[in-house]
């Protein structure tokens, strides 16, 4: 029945989506790349001449970058662990019959919604500050010396403030993905005399795989990026102990004016990100299929 | 005695999930409780939670003292701005993708959402550059083009998502009956699929309004949504725990009453259809 006129008008109404998203792919990408081997710093005007991939050399054996690459790592991993284990602390919790599910649903999706500058720092001033903060106060009063988070565990911090963020979000999915479980199935195992661990390692966590990698590919693409959190906190610091590789991009490029060297290091981040894409792809993929 | 055994372990339960939930709720709570205190109360070393003398001053204050108006304004023209244009361009291809299938339609989705995860500093540099030389740098417009872009992909995949759902017999029925191909879309798409177009809309709206990479970047004095003047508290003078806590209230709690009617949403929105 798709005749010929409404083929022509599907690809007529394609048409817009398709070469936005195309221009603004391919042309910034583009430009990247190319100023990538230029020697081009916006406060050295000169020749911009050609350098090849000395810009590359400079930023992957800079020490900077090899410690921001484990504490973008740290971070990455840090959150994950939390929010997964969290995620299915939680889910498992919310599943089960309790009365007020509704507001304690509420109430645990809500920090998913705080603009990360509000969570980042309301955490810094009111809960982490070691002479006004809440935790110093408590410490204080248990008669214990507060901590300076910032200071003393600033890539911790972030991680902490970062996991409240996306606990929700893992929590969610998860509960979304227990909830489609056959409850037949666990009624057998009832039958069968399963322990409730039993049945959470034998049939839940198998049930949860699919939705563990998905939340895990999804917030590994989102974390990769983390940067307001890490602005309004610690400004990459103390030295780069808190930086990661986006925020060091952002610094060489924003900061520092080197076009050259920000590229170089766009790149890479580019890169790396597509080698998770890769596996997130591969997974949607197969659901669009079935 | 098994209704018993249910009915203690439901009271276990609850409250395990109450205490649970609520100590994940607090800090929201607690800039609440916050934002009506005075500036010393809100740094005392015995913190109280209801016992103190409630004040709106700090409201007040937030709203006289600074141009918070405008930059709510931003924040408003900015994410809805963004989310409306992305709609509009958005709708056409997800029908288009939904109704014509071609050999080619799953891979232009899947390519479509890959765009979505190539990290920003990766086209940092150029869009800021464009930017500058387009004299876009610190405008609403500009922000609005590059929120547009940014979620075209989860709007796209969303209302595709959406359309699907709708039965081609409705379709079939529709042409039956000699309608054209105008009359298919307003009258007959486009309501059934109104519900999902309001999802969509709301769950960008409140990605835009949270979004704290480009807005941060490419914005001064001038177009800087929340997120930006939000974190200018972050070199702040003197006391200000009290006055954070109000203008976070205020730049929160909208989007947070949306956020809760878009629970179902979230999941298809960003789970990209990876959970079902």
């Amino acid at each position: 029945m798709a005749t010929t006129q409404s083929r022509t008008l599907a690809k007529i109404m394609l048409f817009p989506s398709v070469s936005l998203l195309l221009a603004w792919m391919i042309v910034p990408l583009c430009m990247t790349l190319y100023f990538s081997v230029l020697d081009y710093n916006l406060l050295m005007p000169g020749d911009n001449e050609f350098i090849g991939f000395l810009n590359y050399e400079f930023f992957l054996t800079d020490p900077a970058f090899i410690e921001s690459f484990f504490n973008t790592l740290l971070l990455v991993g840090g959150v994950l662990f939390i929010t997964i284990c969290g995620g299915i602390g939680l889910a498992v919790l919310l599943d089960q019959a309790i009365w007020g599910r509704n507001y304690v649903r509420i109430m645990v999706l809500a920090p998913f919604f705080v603009m990360p500058t509000v969570s980042a720092l309301v955490w810094k001033n009111m809960f982490m500050n070691p002479v006004n903060g809440l935790f110093a106060h408590f410490a204080e009063f248990i008669g214990v010396t507060p901590i300076d988070f910032f200071a003393e565990l600033p890539l911790l911090s972030i991680i902490i403030i970062v996991s409240w963020q996306w606990l929700p979000f893992a929590a969610l999915i998860l509960l979304t993905a227990i909830q489609s479980l056959d409850r037949e199935q666990l009624e057998a195992a009832d039958l069968d005399g399963a322990g409730p661990w039993s049945k959470f390692v034998y049939i839940v966590l198998p049930h949860l795989s699919r939705a563990v990698t998905a939340v895990i590919l999804i917030e590994t693409i989102f974390l990769l990026s983390i940067f307001a959190e890490i602005l309004v906190t610690t400004s990459g610091g103390p030295g780069y102990s808190s930086t990661n590789i986006t925020y060091l991009i952002y610094t060489q490029s924003l900061l520092q004016f080197d076009v050259g060297g920000g590229s170089a290091g766009g790149i890479v981040a580019v890169v790396i990100a597509n080698i998770v894409a890769i596996f997130l792809m591969r997974l949607i993929g197969k659901n669009l299929e079935g | 005695m098994a209704i018993k055994d249910t009915k203690k372990s439901k009271l276990i339960y609850t409250l395990a999930a109450w205490s649970v939930s609520g100590m994940i709720f607090f800090p929201i709570l607690w800039t609440i409780i916050t934002s009506f205190k005075t500036e010393s109360e809100a740094i005392s070393a015995s913190p109280s939670l209801f016992m103190f003398d409630w004040t709106l001053e700090n409201y007040a204050e937030v709203l006289s003292r600074s141009p918070y108006f405008d930059h709510f304004m931003n924040s408003v023209v900015i994410s809805l701005g963004a989310s409306l244009l992305g709609l509009l361009i958005a709708i056409p291809a997800a029908w288009s993708m939904a109704f014509v299938q071609t050999k080619r339609t799953k891979n232009l989705l899947m390519w479509m959402l890959s765009t979505k995860m190539l990290p920003p500093v990766g086209v940092l540099i150029p869009i800021y550059l464009l930017f500058r030389d387009f004299g876009l740098l610190d405008t609403r417009i500009g922000l609005v083009i590059v929120m547009t872009l940014i979620n075209l992909p989860i709007m796209v995949w969303m209302l595709y998502t959406y359309f699907r759902e709708i039965p081609n017999e409705i379709l079939e029925a529709a042409r039956m009956d000699g309608a054209g191909i105008k009359q298919e879309i307003f009258q007959v798409l486009l309501p059934i699929a109104l519900p999902g177009i309001a999802s969509t809309l709301l769950l960008n709206v409140i990605l835009a309004w949270n979004e704290a990479f480009w807005t941060l970047i490419l914005t001064a004095a001038n177009a800087a949504p929340l997120t930006a003047f939000i974190a200018s508290y972050s070199s702040p003078e003197g006391l200000f725990y009290a006055k954070l806590s109000a203008a976070s209230v205020m730049a929160v709690v909208p989007i947070l009453i949306l956020g809760w009617f878009s629970q179902k949403q979230l999941v298809r929105g960003l789970s990209f259809g990876a959970v079902k």
